[in-house]
């Protein structure tokens, strides 16, 4: 019997302030600004916290009642005067709530005044609506990375310089960012991550508390952004966005050549990204990475009797199922159901495109983690791939759980998930060939000792 | 080294001179622009009514408030596990410019049907607040259709501060109780209000009335019952923790069925102690008296020399608290004693000014008192006054781990029982695991004061 909710149940997509936020955290000094309710800020705070286990500082213009009613121009004047006495930023990323949104707060011209006060040396402010209503984190995270570089770039970039190139990542984890910098080093090419939260997401142990952690790319990097040679956006579903992306931006106000790859996951994505460093940077792959390649090729070819066949659930941001669909089914497994909660309605044509597998998943996007539960039951998975989010999912249906994108909860190390390039798909292959392998090792009486 | 500057908006709420004269402006929406450790008023009900694991709660809003509250407290229950579910009309731009209420209603019908909860809570946001719906008249349809009490929870995120939420809450439980029957409920009975069974907390706490011959009536809403909380005023006393959260539902049950009600709280072998003998002394009984002195001498026996192995290393060690609400810092900084620690910061989200000089009166002379601190603030004064632990929550963690301070999960996501005279050996082995762990050995602000525990 097969039932339909109008309600979300357990919900597979987080609000679009929290990908806000995110990019935020991604640039050097810089402070991000919730325009709404404090619960919004602590809320996220929490939520973002309890998965990169570091400090996570988000302002609130704190709406009251009169505010609601009256407007919250005067919270949100307050709150930003408040901001740069305490923490003097470089950059204040404003998001404008569901609240603030709804009121219809005039925050552009209150920002336009506001900046006049301040004059040139006061802090760069940018403003990104994100009423959660009209989408998810990813969807937030997207017009974010687009608000910053609209705002920022600068009109006399300077020469455009032959190394340069912009990236924009999706959500990936500081880890992932970190490999994918040394990764475009090694090409020669000097390539600025928006956002680059690797440090201030995942920092080291501190001598002297940080009032804004350090890291991230600098104001006047993104400012130098219409420079770049070209710009190199990742996610399969971000590269069908074209107008709302930062790339095209540039593409179409400064004629910067702009690339859309899907997110590095899996060796034949990674393949893309490497193919197109080549011809950007114009020298072969460096050893250290084909060294990473051929050892993944070897890995894929030592595992490839245990995974053959073996059904997984995956979930996450659009961007990610893509990567994970692809990853997955070149090993030979099958996805059997590949859910989001984002709803762009190019998940299935994207996830086509790179599935390798001859049996098609249940695409489900616009998906809860209800749904995916139900669906489960009747698909039987041997493997759960995505956020902590599924661990009742996979305890359910007494399956392994591979944690992987945002957010892992339970487990540490959230930040230092590696999944990106070869050698995150290879330490992805071997937390999922090993999950199965532990699977069958504690499902079996035997105690077997070699597998 | 980190500039730290106290915002002059913020001076009245913290008290760091020592002046004898002091008031502090608390109860106050807060700061725009200071990163409060509090949320909002839908966090103030939904923390309040999230135990209750056989009602059907839905969040009638967008979808950030369902997500970010899922599954969200340790909260256990004996029967029925609904509460651990997140339902939510995720009102979309369509919803914003028509209304909601038809979504609301389509919502509660199919969730109802399918779950068959006992009771359905229906949390109002900040953007239904604004867009109007009536939440009030969707409730009363479903009711009727459905024949389960559908109750609206006024909970908009901005008409307030998290205590706001404390008091919506009451308010929808105030719905609740007196609808149901209480000719089985006997008289030596007490509602246990305002804890949460975290980690099982309710059940220890309820175990040590009942070996002491009282029954327990309802808990509120640690491990909470829609049909207990119907009923619950059959019981002669309301034994009340945490006293911001539950405070307004056991006035109303004083004005409503002359129910007295008494405040306790269960942390620390005192505080635990006395919330026993109150109560037997509340029913005159000498035998339940007895009894509870059986019972702490019993326990107290069995922690005692663990308390003291670590008393040795811990003493002279200094704390920082910062927690909700001002009773639970009142038993920390007594638990603390207790272990040999001194107290060098306290303070919560939701204290009035009474709270705040009797927090005073039971600190050091020169312990900083804060109400509804900002990031900031603590990070200066656990610097400042180089405290050796910080008691808080996940979001107050990353400061004591940066500042290479040791750390105690004292909030509502713990997974350890910190309540009763076992909760309060986990207290102290929490504590000491953390004060005494060599990884502070490590950590660039401590290196080079070797340490190392006994135990």
């Amino acid at each position: 019997m097969s039932h339909s909710f109008t309600a979300t149940r357990n919900s597979c997509k987080l609000c679009m302030p929290l990908g806000a936020v995110m990019v935020v955290k991604g640039i050097a000094s810089a402070m991000p600004f919730l325009h709404g309710s404090q619960g919004c800020s602590t809320y996220i705070r929490r939520y973002m916290i309890s998965h990169f286990r570091d400090p996570v500082d988000i302002a609130s213009s704190n709406f009251s009642e009169s505010s609601a009613v009256f407007g919250g121009g005067s919270n949100l004047l307050t709150g930003l005067r408040n901001i740069i006495a305490q923490y003097n930023p470089r950059l204040i990323g404003i998001a404008t709530t569901c609240l603030a949104e709804t009121i219809g707060d005039d925050v552009s011209g209150i920002l336009r005044t506001f900046e006049k006060e301040l004059g040139p040396d006061g802090p760069v402010i940018v403003h990104v609506a994100t009423p959660s209503y009209s989408g998810s984190h990813e969807e937030g995270f997207r017009r974010a990375v687009r608000a910053v570089v609209e705002k920022v770039a600068a009109k006399s970039a300077g020469v455009p310089q032959e190394k340069r190139v912009n990236v924009f990542p999706a959500i990936f984890s500081p880890d992932d960012l970190r490999y994918l910098k040394d990764i475009f080093f090694d090409f020669g090419l000097q390539a600025a991550f928006l956002p680059d939260y690797s440090d201030t997401l995942d920092g080291k142990a501190w001598s002297e508390y940080e009032l804004i952690p350090k890291g991230g790319i600098g104001v006047d990097e993104i400012r130098s952004f219409p420079a770049a040679k070209a710009s190199i956006t990742f996610g399969a579903v971000t590269a069908r966005m074209g107008l709302l992306t930062g790339a095209a931006y540039l593409k179409d106000s400064f004629n910067v050549a702009a690339h859309f790859i899907a997110s590095p996951i899996g060796l034949r994505a990674s393949d893309e990204m490497f193919d197109l460093l080549k011809s950007l940077s114009g020298i072969e792959t460096p050893t250290r990475y084909s060294d990473e390649r051929g050892r993944l090729v070897d890995a894929y070819v030592d595992g490839h009797k245990y995974v053959y066949g073996k059904k997984a659930v995956i979930y996450g941001e659009e961007d990610l199922v893509v990567g994970l669909v692809s990853f997955l089914s070149e090993i030979g497994m099958v996805p059997v159901v590949a859910a989001s909660g984002g709803k762009s309605g190019l998940l299935k044509e994207e996830i086509a495109r790179v599935n390798l597998c001859a049996h098609e998943p249940k695409v489900a996007d616009g998906a809860d983690f209800a749904s995916i539960t139900d669906h489960a039951r009747k698909l039987k998975p041997d493997i759960i791939i995505g956020s902590s989010k599924g661990y009742s999912l996979a305890k359910e249906l007494k399956v392994p759980l591979v944690r992987v994108g945002f957010p892992v909860h339970d487990r540490i190390g959230a930040a230092r998930i590696l999944s990106c390039g070869y050698k995150g798909a290879l330490s992805l292959y071997d937390s999922v060939v090993n999950a199965l392998l532990d699977s069958k090792q504690n499902s079996s009486s035997i105690g077997y000792g070699y597998l | 080294m980190a500039d730290f500057k106290v915002l002059t908006a913020r001076q009245g709420q913290i008290d760091d001179a020592g002046n004898n004269d002091f008031v502090m402006a608390c109860e106050r929406h807060s700061l725009a622009g200071s990163i409060s450790q509090r949320a909002c008023v839908f966090c103030g009900s939904r923390v309040v009514l999230y135990p209750i694991a056989d009602a059907l709660h839905l969040i009638h809003g967008p979808i950030g408030c369902a997500a970010y509250t899922w599954d969200i407290r340790g909260s256990l229950s004996s029967g029925e596990n609904l509460h651990r579910m997140s339902f939510c009309t995720d009102l979309q731009e369509k919803d914003v410019v028509f209304g909601g209420a038809d979504k609301l209603y389509k919502s509660l019908v199919e969730l109802i049907d399918y779950y068959k909860p006992k009771a359905a809570f229906v949390y109002s946001t900040c953007i239904v607040g604004l867009i109007g719906d009536d939440i009030e008249a969707v409730a009363r349809r479903v009711e009727k259709e459905k024949s389960i009490s559908v109750i609206p929870v006024y909970s908009e995120g901005f008409k307030g501060t998290k205590k706001d939420g404390y008091s919506a809450a009451c308010a929808a439980l105030g719905r609740l109780v007196g609808t149901g029957e209480t000719k089985n409920i006997p008289e030596m009975s007490i509602n246990i209000l305002g804890d949460f069974n975290l980690a099982g907390e309710t059940w220890i706490i309820r175990d040590y009335y009942k070996e002491m011959g009282i029954n327990v009536a309802a808990t509120i809403t640690g491990d909470g019952k829609v049909d207990e909380i119907r009923a619950c005023h059959g019981a002669s006393l309301n034994v009340v923790q945490c006293s911001g959260s539950m405070s307004s539902l056991a006035r109303m049950m004083q004005d409503k069925y002359g129910i007295p009600y008494i405040r306790v709280s269960y942390f620390g072998i005192e505080d635990m102690a006395q919330a026993l003998y109150d109560v037997a002394n509340h029913f005159n009984s000498r035998e339940a008296l007895e009894k509870a002195k059986g019972i702490v001498k019993r326990e107290s026996d069995l922690i005692m020399p663990y308390l003291r192995a670590c008393r040795r290393d811990l003493t002279g060690k200094k704390a920082a608290i910062y927690v909700g609400g001002a009773f639970k810092a009142f038993s920390l900084v007594r638990a603390l004693k207790f272990l040999g620690m001194c107290t060098i910061l306290a303070g919560c989200q939701t204290g009035n000014s009474q709270d705040y000089e009797q927090l005073k009166a039971i600190c050091d002379p020169g312990t900083v008192i804060i109400d509804d601190a900002n990031a900031l603030e603590l990070a200066k004064f656990v610097k400042e006054k180089d405290a050796d632990l910080l008691i808080g929550g996940v979001k107050e963690r990353p400061i004591a781990y940066k500042l290479g301070v040791a750390f105690c999960d004292h909030n509502h996501e713990r997974k350890e029982p910190l309540a009763g005279f076992l909760g309060m050996k986990n207290f102290a082995r929490e504590v000491y695991g953390s004060v005494m762990s060599p990884v502070w050995n490590f950590v660039p602000r401590r290196a080079g004061v070797i340490k190392r525990g006994q135990l």
